[in-house]
């Protein structure tokens, strides 16, 4: 029996919408159109150049500035993104993470240039570093020293911005990823536990401040379309988080264990076909994170219908929006206590998901915790097999994706006719925004420049904490390259492990077998086993679709060079030539395929290597991939295409029809 | 290709993977030319081997990046197994590889190992004398797990087992008996503090164990961290070393000579089964011939002998 809630409807969570583009100005409109229509706090996306550490002008960020998220290259941009935003009641989040502390920092500096006592911010620095190796592939320092900046970050926010959740640690893109519930749980709970160590170890924080450290760490979650699943996770982590704290940190105060999370829901599962039934999948994994008042979200943003297509306009952005207001003002779920206590089937469930994933995180903490289980692929390992698993079962139909795999009949689909039916990033953005850093970099004092610099580069050598020299470089006009350089010249860079190799390929299905059959008939035409270099080029980090190309491609008998990410043209292009490959396929998620891609055929030319074919894939909106086509591209994938058996047949038809000897 | 021509590689090496019959008539003149032309010693051959996650990839990595400045050119074969299942093979991980991707001093070349089951490719051995024409250093990378050793050393000068601290298979290796095949030993990730020190001492004490051939100099044990650049330099001296006391000796060009020898009557057995070899005479009688006809090159000589088992078996069929 549930009682309406005594004192009325709860105070709902707060409403989010991942967003940024092209320019800090544009954002900032953006942003200000959004809270007028009823948003409650922001959730800034970078640019991959921003998230990446380097400025808008280095030859690596070419095609990529404003294309995912806002150019931040210093504290004036950070200025024009809040422009009439009054920080001090704004709840801020930032999906940043390398390079967090320097966001933080110029986000502080910005309050304080504007009079804004720092102690009044609230918000997220997502700051996860580990699922940027496992998932996302922003990182660019190796993971001790990324640990070290998470625990600055850390320790600096637990007194001078008390508010301030300074990790958000992040399941939502291992969920991505292909991790299970119970992976995803389990590799959250290590990876909290690795920060919480991390912290604890260090001179500067003594250890009655732990339970307060404790306190601060928040998590976000991913939501997926089983969502009577999701409402058994979200309880069994807000359990789970209340005992691992207790015991291994002894923390008394049942608030400061509190597992706080915000979410984005489910992109994975968003598809291009039929794009309009993501509106009921998005509703339904909203409600996964809503529904049992125990494990309710703080925040919440939801994706837009239309993201597998490309990027989605201002107008499909408020349609997500509505559904959050609408569950939130228009429905009764506020006026509830928790649905599903006494529930048999909703605590049996919990209680498995909880049992298993102590299991696994057991696992991974015997072999020395989320770093070590980073650095040894342990968990990479794990989630290719998952999502390897996944992708076979969408191909076989055990799970049902509708208007995908199933119910693929369909009437044409009045929302997306034309070309008008996605956002396109202004082209001249990425110009303007490098002719501004060059105006910004010649009117500023480049004594106090390199003064801010010395003293950074000191205070991180000597291991003092990063946030009060980067508050200092903000203020004196250092950019978002520059404050990376001095680290990546202290730390090194890091480039993970891929996680492909060790997974033993599998015979698979009759259609494998088949393809298989044409691949091992093709080395006599070729002379030697087909060959195909597998790249991501740009600074996109999602590897996930690569590396299942990859494991696919091997599947079907090829030899598969997989490189990784972050590649540049020139690098895959010669990577094509001394490797010897008879064909090319390039993953590009980021929409700066034009670019990218162009240039790699460009090269490959130039190199005399113009007839090896070249096959892409991502999320290419059907105009550009006209484009591509005529530049010279043999093959466009997009995520409609998600039988990769076709796929590996299609490219050997590519290198029959057209490959070196063809 | 005998003028270092680093444009000229990538299709030679192709060339020599190549198993339709005109192309390997073509390839087999040239690696004849090469072989006869070649200067000795020419190339420092290096091979890099030990178990999975013992880090090859970044010490490679490392020593590219000890290399380069120092301004000498580096050319890697990484051979990777393929799946029994599918032929196929992910190669490398070549990820971790990175510090050359757009320097022409650098050089990587994958190779399946293809039907060579825990072995090296086949064609390792003609890509190692392509590209010894054109680089300063070649390494051939290849996953240890106990039985491609004897082959990868019969390829290099020197040959570099990488172990990590604390692992049981340095121990698996000592049990294996392989212990007398490595120059080097290199303990990698000395970061991780006392077991490596531990390791390297278990190695120390193992190294003078083995059965090694009295000629050989003994074999060195360096500490590396490939995060931390520790050791590096230290690892390419004790290389260097190596190369140096062989040659002093004399030994190398034994080495080499015995190393021909080995990929020559492998390769044999690879296309003909014992059985086919046997239809040369038996096997000591087999390497005498080998060693003594010095004006074919191996590769020459490895088409004649195949041609002659081929005639036996017609006959004989």
């Amino acid at each position: 029996m549930s009682a309406p809630h005594p004192t009325g409807r709860d105070r709902p969570w707060v409403f989010r919408t991942y967003s940024g583009h092209s320019s800090a100005r544009a954002s900032n409109e953006l942003y200000r159109t959004n809270l007028a229509k009823g948003q409650t706090g922001l959730s800034v996306a970078f640019d991959l150049p921003t998230q990446t550490g380097y400025d808008s002008d280095h030859p690596l960020a070419r095609g990529e500035v404003g294309k995912v998220g806002v150019p931040i290259d210093h504290l004036d941009d950070m200025a024009a993104l809040f422009r009439d935003i009054p920080l001090d009641q704004m709840n801020t989040s930032m999906t940043i993470n390398a390079n967090a502390a320097w966001l933080l920092a110029l986000y502080v500096a910005t309050a304080e240039r504007a009079g804004v006592d720092a102690k009044l911010l609230q918000g997220t620095t997502q700051n996860d570093i580990v699922k940027e190796y496992l998932s996302r592939g922003t990182y660019i320092f190796p993971p001790e020293a990324s640990l070290r900046l998470i625990s600055d970050l850390v320790s600096y926010t637990v007194d001078a911005i008390p508010r301030w959740n300074p990790t958000n640690i992040c399941s939502y893109h291992l969920q991505e990823a292909g991790a299970t519930p119970v992976q995803e749980i389990a590799y959250a709970m290590a990876t909290a536990l690795a920060v919480i160590d991390a912290v604890r170890d260090r001179d500067d924080v003594p250890a009655e401040a732990i339970p307060k450290v404790v306190g601060r760490i928040s998590f976000f979650l991913n939501s997926g379309i089983r969502f009577v699943e999701e409402i058994c996770k979200g309880r069994a982590m807000a359990e789970l988080w209340d005992e691992l704290t207790q015991e291994r940190y002894g923390v008394e105060d049942p608030k400061l264990r509190r597992f706080r999370y915000g979410v984005q829901v489910n992109s994975l599962g968003l598809t291009e076909a039929q794009p309009e039934n993501n509106v009921i999948r998005i509703v339904l994994e909203a409600l996964g994170v809503t529904f049992s008042k125990k494990a309710r979200c703080r925040a919440l943003q939801l994706p837009a219908w239309n993201e597998a297509l490309g990027l989605p306009r201002p107008w499909d952005q408020q349609w997500s929006l509505r559904i959050q207001q609408i569950l939130a003002f228009e429905s009764d779920l506020l006026e509830y206590q928790d649905l599903f206590d006494g529930s048999h089937v909703v605590e049996a469930k919990t209680a498995e998901l909880k049992a298993d994933a102590r299991k696994e995180l057991d696992a991974v903490l015997a072999m020395g915790g989320a770093i070590a289980a980073t650095e040894n692929a342990y968990m990479k390992r794990c989630l290719v097999e998952s999502q390897t698993a996944r992708s076979r079962a969408i191909e076989s139909g055990d799970i049902s994706v509708v208007g995908v795999n199933t119910f693929t009949t369909t009437e044409a689909s009045p929302l997306t006719e034309g070309q008008r039916s996605i956002l396109k990033v202004d082209e001249s953005a990425e110009r303007e925004q490098i002719e501004q850093l060059v105006a910004f970099r010649n009117a500023r004092n480049a004594a106090d420049v390199e003064a801010a610099l010395t003293q950074l580069t000191d205070v991180v050598r000597n291991g003092g904490n990063v946030m009060p020299p980067s508050i200092r470089s903000a203020h004196a006009g250092v950019t978002t390259g520059e404050w990376a350089d001095v680290l990546r010249r202290l730390f090194g860079e890091y480039r993970a492990p891929t996680g492909v190799v060790a997974r033993e390929a599998e015979g698979g299905s009759e259609q494998t077998a088949a393809v298989r059959s044409r691949v091992h008939r093709l080395t006599d035409q070729l002379g030697r086993p087909l060959k195909i270099l597998v790249g991501k080029p740009g600074l996109d980090g999602h590897s996930n679709g690569a590396e299942q190309i990859a494991v696919k491609a091997r599947d079907v008998g090829m030899e598969v060079v997989y490189d990784g990410i972050r590649l540049s043209p020139e690098e895959i292009a010669s990577s094509a030539r001394d490797e010897g490959v008879h064909v090319v396929g390039l993953s590009i998620l980021s929409g700066s395929h034009g670019v990218l891609v162009i240039d790699v055929l460009d090269r490959l030319r130039k190199l005399g290597l113009g007839e090896i074919p070249v096959v892409v894939g991502g999320i290419i909106p059907e105009d550009d991939a006209d484009r591509l086509r005529v530049a010279g591209v043999r093959r466009v994938y997009t995520p409609k295409d998600f039988d990769l058996t076709s796929i590996m047949s299609d490219i050997v038809d590519v290198v029959e029809e057209y490959g070196p000897g063809a | 290709m005998l003028h270092r021509d680093r444009e000229a590689v990538p299709e030679a090496l192709n060339l020599v993977d190549d198993r339709r019959p005109d192309r390997r008539a073509e390839a087999l003149e040239l690696l004849d030319t090469l072989e006869r032309e070649t200067p000795f010693p020419g190339a420092s051959r290096i091979g890099l081997t030990g178990a999975p996650g013992s880090g090859k990839s970044t010490l490679l990595d490392a020593l590219v990046r000890e290399l380069r400045p120092r301004g000498e050119t580096v050319a890697i074969v990484a051979v990777d197994p393929s799946s029994r299942k599918t032929g196929g093979a992910l190669l490398g991980d070549r990820i971790r590889v990175r510090s050359g991707a757009a320097d022409p001093g650098v050089f990587i070349r994958s190779l399946a190992a293809r039907d060579q089951l825990g072995g090296l490719a086949e064609s390792a051995w003609a890509a190692v004398a392509i590209l010894a024409t054109s680089f300063d250093r070649v390494f051939v990378e290849t996953v240890g797990v106990g039985q491609s050793e004897g082959e990868v050393a019969a390829l290099v000068d020197t040959l570099v087992y990488v172990g990590t601290p604390g692992a049981g298979d340095t121990l698996q290796f000592m049990k294996a008996g392989i212990l007398e095949l490595p120059d080097v030993f290199v303990v990698n990730k000395s970061d991780i503090g006392s077991a490596a020190a531990r390791t390297a001492s278990e190695l120390e004490s193992g190294v003078g164990l083995g059965e090694r051939n009295p000629s050989q100099p003994v074999a060195q044990v360096v500490l590396t961290s490939a995060r931390d650049g520790a050791g590096i330099a230290e690892l390419i001296a004790a290389v260097d070393a190596h190369r140096q006391q062989q040659l002093d000796s004399g030994t190398l060009r034994e080495r080499r000579q015995l190393g021909r020898e080995t990929q020559l009557l492998l390769a044999l057995e690879r296309r003909y089964g014992s059985f086919g070899i046997g239809k040369l005479g038996d096997p000591p009688a087999l390497r005498e011939r080998i060693r003594k006809d010095r004006r074919s090159s191996a590769f020459a000589l490895l088409a004649c002998l195949g041609r002659e088992i081929e005639d036996a078996l017609e006959k004989s069929s």
